[in-house]
């Protein structure tokens, strides 16, 4: 078999295009996450009434607890139907790193989930007012900050995937590991609104995007073994 | 070198050792608590400006730094059961973190108990209180974690893998008075050499934490012992112990 001697890019690459072509086979696997989103973020308006100026106020904070909770219910497909039919279990004997494994299929996540979230944002972002000063910091938060919520996803995904019942577990799991994220990224775009330099922020989302990146994959691996015993 | 810690790796060596130690911890927490009680609550001076109520802290202070410690115990027995495949560190694990999760109860509710009083506020959305109440909940994740598993082996090993991840929040919530100006005040105790209170209110604090942390030792002994019977219940010495103890039971009826 010439697919042992796979430089690391190319396992990369061939998980990156896998993932990718079986969620594009999926449509509305990557739809409703997004449909979610929206819906959500559209509730706030209704029951907290229409007024322009307390909308702007919230709309930060509205929008990125949205993105986490489409991204939470996301999750459960990036290891859970490889697992049921078994392809994780030989992703994990084959003899190339896990890691790379690991980021490949977490980056396919988040193109698929995460991406779409940043390009509905500033639609989303016009119907509750944002302020115009802060479509800049949303942006860079939210491109910085759903990578993050992908990779430490992955831990609690891969934790709860042996487990029957894991949906609820999961957010118990994961949504504290989150909280630090929602604050940087909010205060960012509250301290644009105020048309002050928001580089701070975005420097500890920056760095707790690489801390995550480098770190992740490695507890996402040993979670797996653990999972497929 | 760590020759002498070997046997303990077996959980019979070590479930009579901590049965020995339990009668001493348990003595000492009940001779230092009721000292340091007592002192703290009756004979320590009121502070200047906040009265009586600050004796609350003989109670906050202990509970919040052992929330800490105990977290920082689990992750320790974390790692060395991941590293060195050492089972009896999950059951320590286990047994650690409904006490965590106790004791960062306790530090929220009395340090809501406190702000009522001197901040006016039950709550407030500051770094400190924000990243304790993160602990609460990491806590909670480990012990959810621990119960969805009907493998006690694999439990461990998940918990001890959401431990480690969750162990970037220590030093957040150690430091988050000095990186954030918040309400919640600085730290006066820790600093040894020359602490920012006075020597009267330091000494009955001494005997609280001393006590209180001999109790955690106390209770994290009891639940080890009885994880480490759930877990060996099918070896010989453990149902020996059983039958000892039902001879034993029978003989006092008769």
């Amino acid at each position: 078999m010439p697919s042992a001697n796979l430089s690391y890019r190319a396992v990369f690459a061939l998980v990156l295009k896998r993932d990718l072509t079986i969620a594009l086979r999926h449509k509305d696997d990557i739809i409703n996450p997004l449909l979610f989103f929206v819906i959500v973020v559209t509730l706030f308006p209704l029951g907290i009434g229409p007024e322009a100026q307390t909308l702007s106020r919230i709309a930060p904070g509205i929008i990125w607890v949205a993105a986490l909770l489409a991204t939470l219910l996301s999750l459960d497909r990036l290891f859970k139907s490889d697992h049921n039919d078994g392809s994780l279990e030989q992703m994990l004997l084959s003899p190339q790193p896990i890691f790379i494994l690991v980021l490949a299929k977490i980056v396919a996540h988040w193109l698929i989930t995460g991406l779409p979230l940043i390009l509905v944002a500033p639609l989303l972002a016009v119907l509750l007012h944002l302020n115009e000063q802060s479509y800049g910091a949303l942006m860079l938060t939210l491109l910085l900050g759903t990578p993050i919520l992908s990779l430490l996803g992955a831990i609690g995904v891969a934790l709860t995937v042996g487990i029957k019942k894991g949906g609820v577990l999961l957010s118990l799991l994961v949504l504290p590991l989150y909280i630090p994220v929602l604050i940087f990224a909010t205060s960012a775009i509250d301290t644009a609104a105020l048309g002050l330099p928001y580089s701070g922020q975005l420097a500890i989302i920056a760095a707790l995007f690489f801390g995550s990146l480098t770190l992740a994959p490695f507890a996402v691996g040993a979670a797996l073994k653990v999972s497929t015993n | 070198m760590w020759k002498w810690l070997h046997p303990y790796a077996n959980p019979e060596v070590s479930y009579h050792f901590t049965g020995k130690l339990i009668p001493w911890l348990s003595a000492l927490t009940a001779l230092f608590l009721s000292i340091g009680i007592t002192w703290a609550l009756a004979f320590a001076p009121a502070d200047y400006q906040q009265g009586d109520s600050f004796r609350i802290f003989y109670l906050h202070v202990p509970a919040a730094s052992l929330s800490m410690g105990i977290y920082v115990g689990m992750a320790i027995a974390a790692f060395t059961s991941m590293v060195w495949q050492f089972k009896l560190a999950d059951a320590s694990a286990a047994a650690m973190a409904p006490v965590g999760a106790t004791f960062t109860a306790i530090a929220l509710i009395t340090g809501a108990a406190w702000g009522k009083p001197m901040w006016g506020t039950w709550w407030i959305w500051d770094a400190r209180l924000t990243s304790e109440l993160i602990l609460l909940f990491l806590y909670l994740g480990v012990i959810a974690l621990h119960n969805a598993f009907e493998d006690k082996n694999l439990a461990g090993k998940a918990a001890g893998i959401l431990t480690l991840v969750g162990v970037i929040n220590i030093p957040i919530i150690k430091y988050s008075v000095e990186w954030w100006n918040t309400l919640h005040q600085g730290s006066t105790v820790s600093k040894l050499g020359k602490p920012s209170m006075s020597i009267d209110m330091l000494w009955p604090f001494l005997f609280c934490f001393l006590g209180f942390a001999l109790l955690v030792a106390t209770i994290i002994c009891i639940r080890f012992r009885s994880e480490i019977l759930a877990r060996n219940s099918i070896r010989p010495w453990v149902r020996a112990l059983v039958a000892e103890h039902l001879l034993q039971e029978k003989n006092n009826a008769v």
